[in-house]
């Protein structure tokens, strides 16, 4: 069925080589992520890893239908983008991935989502051992009203971290490049500090109890765009690590930033119901300067949405 | 032909739409009308204060503080309040001991484990409904089963179960469902997008309530328990069922469990019998124990806005 939005039908590892060199956004993005991952790996004659395999994913709301039959995989140490109109369904899929939509009265999905291998909607999934390894990163900053320090440890805490926590918390602030600017304000509020700060304060409490893959919902769309930049900055060096997913209405951004792109959109039934769907799934580059899809393209250019 | 004017200017066309206020008659007399029922509802407040301030003045400034540290007695002369406030501070405590528990873990259940069906959303009115009923439909309560209970158990204690415990089981009972809402109320405050983060970082749902939920949303159950305790103090009718009304409080003479097993009565139920009594130096006395409810209540009233406005948390 969705043979254009299943990446191993158009992505050869070829294309994959030369992709990182011709991004986009000419901001200096070190090529990192995907040498890292995808072309060691083939020199290393191993196949690529794929961190989530979607396979027929449909979500409801009760008996309402968000997203239609979605096929696509996520790749190890790379920035995937989720993009489309709103109601398109990309949030929920996001959901989907560490079963933050259990959370919602009503909400189920069919399909399967493997994450190395193992459906995590499966019988015996733990969906708290899902989630301490697929962190999520909200669209309103959502730090808890509590010490900058305590938002950083509270992860690894529950999760019984045994290790020195004030390094932990030191470290995950730095790698979130937000260290330098609260290291004299770790036990003041967290709601002290910026917007901006407080989303970084956020990806550092995500990327504190190590997760390998982050989730993020529109990260920025309540940040200024110097806020905005420094997240993005982030976000790239983060992929040595781990790997991205972001649902995000900023074009630019998911060119800027994004290895590869998912374009969602919304169908409209006589019913009045709106369910989501993936018209095209492929390396950013292809989406946003050849997408095969003429929807693709009235989106991208603007035409549509 | 005609003499040709200038035309306006846009500036005298301007002045001429925003200057000039038409008179409305509406928009005087309505905010009027409002403030006219403001200040009646004012007026009457007033008139019962300074009516209650002037009949205890007798009392309060003649007896001074042996109104409140003196025991209760018949004769006018030397009547206090001394058992009637322990007695309603025990009551208070029995309450505190049962309701808040008991309201505060049924709130946490409705609000935070309890799934959204017919049976729960016919649960979560009826809690409504029951914070309607009358007191005095309560008070038959704890007399067909409090009082009973309390007997049953052996707690009944020379009064036949007509005692503290059963005072207090019914007041329990009649400001539970008050708790419940107002700590589900709290627990609605604390937003969703903080159980989110909890629950992203690999949190349990328990673990999500007791660092989380529970403690942001402790100011706002402290306030509502303390008003609620206030409500508790101030109830008449269920107790005067259970026992209260010819009963006296023996401080001192009983050890703990001969208090709470014993016969007990409580500050307005002392108003109530006082108020029945012949005799103008009662008349003052009743008004200066009206006086002392009223300064209690009002303390309790202004620690639950301290306790808001201290630790109030803007989202």
């Amino acid at each position: 069925m969705n043979d254009q939005a299943n990446p191993d039908a158009t992505a050869s590892p070829e294309a994959q080589a030369t992709a990182p060199g011709e991004r986009l956004a000419g901001r200096g993005r070190p090529a990192a992520s995907l040498v890292y991952s995808n072309a060691r790996r083939a020199e290393a004659g191993e196949p690529e890893s794929l961190i989530f395999d979607v396979q027929g994913l449909k979500a409801f709301y009760g008996s309402f239908q968000a997203v239609a039959d979605t096929t696509m995989a996520i790749r190890e140490h790379e920035i995937t983008a989720l993009i489309g109109p709103s109601g398109c369904g990309k949030t929920t899929v996001l959901r989907c991935f560490n079963r933050m939509n259990d959370l919602i009265e009503g909400a189920r999905v069919e399909g399967t989502i493997r994450y190395h291998g193992i459906d995590i909607y499966g019988d015996k999934v733990d969906p708290v051992e899902v989630r301490r390894r697929i962190g999520m990163v909200f669209q309103k900053p959502n730090p808890f009203p509590k010490s900058v320090f305590d938002n950083i440890a509270f992860g690894p805490r529950i999760a019984g971290y045994k290790g020195n926590m004030n390094d932990l918390v030191q470290e995950s602030l730095t790698r979130a490049a937000l260290w330098d600017e609260v290291k004299d304000k770790l036990r003041e509020s967290a709601y002290a500090l910026s917007g901006g700060q407080q989303q970084r304060l956020c990806i550092a409490r995500a990327i504190a109890t190590s997760p390998d893959v982050l989730l993020m919902d529109e990260p920025c769309s309540s940040l200024d765009p110097i806020a905005t930049l420094r997240i993005e900055e982030l976000m790239i060096q983060l992929t040595r690590d781990y790997s991205i997913v972001i649902v995000t209405h900023n074009m630019q951004q998911a060119a800027r930033v994004s290895d590869r792109t998912a374009f969602f959109t919304v169908d409209v039934k006589e019913t009045g119901m709106r369910t989501g769907r993936l018209v095209e799934f492929d390396t950013t580059e292809v989406i946003f300067t050849n997408p095969r899809q003429k929807q693709t393209e009235d989106y991208i250019t603007g035409r549509f949405g | 032909m005609v003499a040709r004017t200038a035309p306006p200017s846009t500036t005298d066309l301007v002045r001429q739409a925003i200057q000039g206020r038409r008179f409305g008659w509406g928009d005087v007399a309505f905010p009027a009308a409002l403030l006219l029922a403001l200040l009646f509802a004012l007026l009457f407040l007033a008139t019962l204060l300074v009516d209650i301030f002037i009949k205890a003045w007798d009392a309060l400034a003649g007896r001074g503080w042996s109104v409140v540290t003196n025991p209760l007695s018949l004769n006018a002369d030397t009547a206090g309040l001394w058992q009637s406030i322990m007695g309603s501070l025990a009551l208070a405590a029995v309450v505190a001991a049962l309701a808040f528990p008991i309201g505060i873990g049924a709130a946490i259940y409705l609000e935070e484990y309890a799934p959204d069906n017919r049976f729960t959303r016919f649960i979560n009115t009826n809690i409504r409904n029951l914070a309607g009923v009358p007191s005095i439909v309560y008070g038959i309560l704890g007399f067909t089963i409090f009082v009973r209970f309390v007997r049953a158990v052996g707690a009944g204690g020379g009064v036949g179960g007509k005692n503290l415990l059963a005072g207090g089981l019914t007041l329990a009972a009649l400001v539970l469902p008050i708790v419940i809402i107002t700590t589900a109320e709290a627990l609605r405050a604390v937003p969703v997008s903080i159980r989110e983060a909890g629950f992203g970082v690999g949190a349990t749902r328990w673990e999500v309530i007791r660092h989380h939920v529970v403690p942001y949303a402790a100011p706002g159950i402290l306030t509502g328990t303390v008003l609620t305790l206030a409500r508790a103090f101030g109830e008449t009718a269920p107790l005067l069922l259970v026992g209260a009304a010819t009963g006296f409080f023996s401080v001192g003479s009983a050890g703990l469990l001969g208090k709470a097993t014993g016969p007990y009565t409580a500050l307005p139920v002392t108003i109530f019998s006082w108020a029945r009594q012949p005799g103008a130096e009662f008349r003052s006395l009743t008004a200066a124990a009206i006086v002392v409810l009223l300064a209690v209540l009002l303390t309790a009233n202004a620690a639950a806005i301290i306790l808001r406005n201290r630790f109030e948390r803007k989202w």
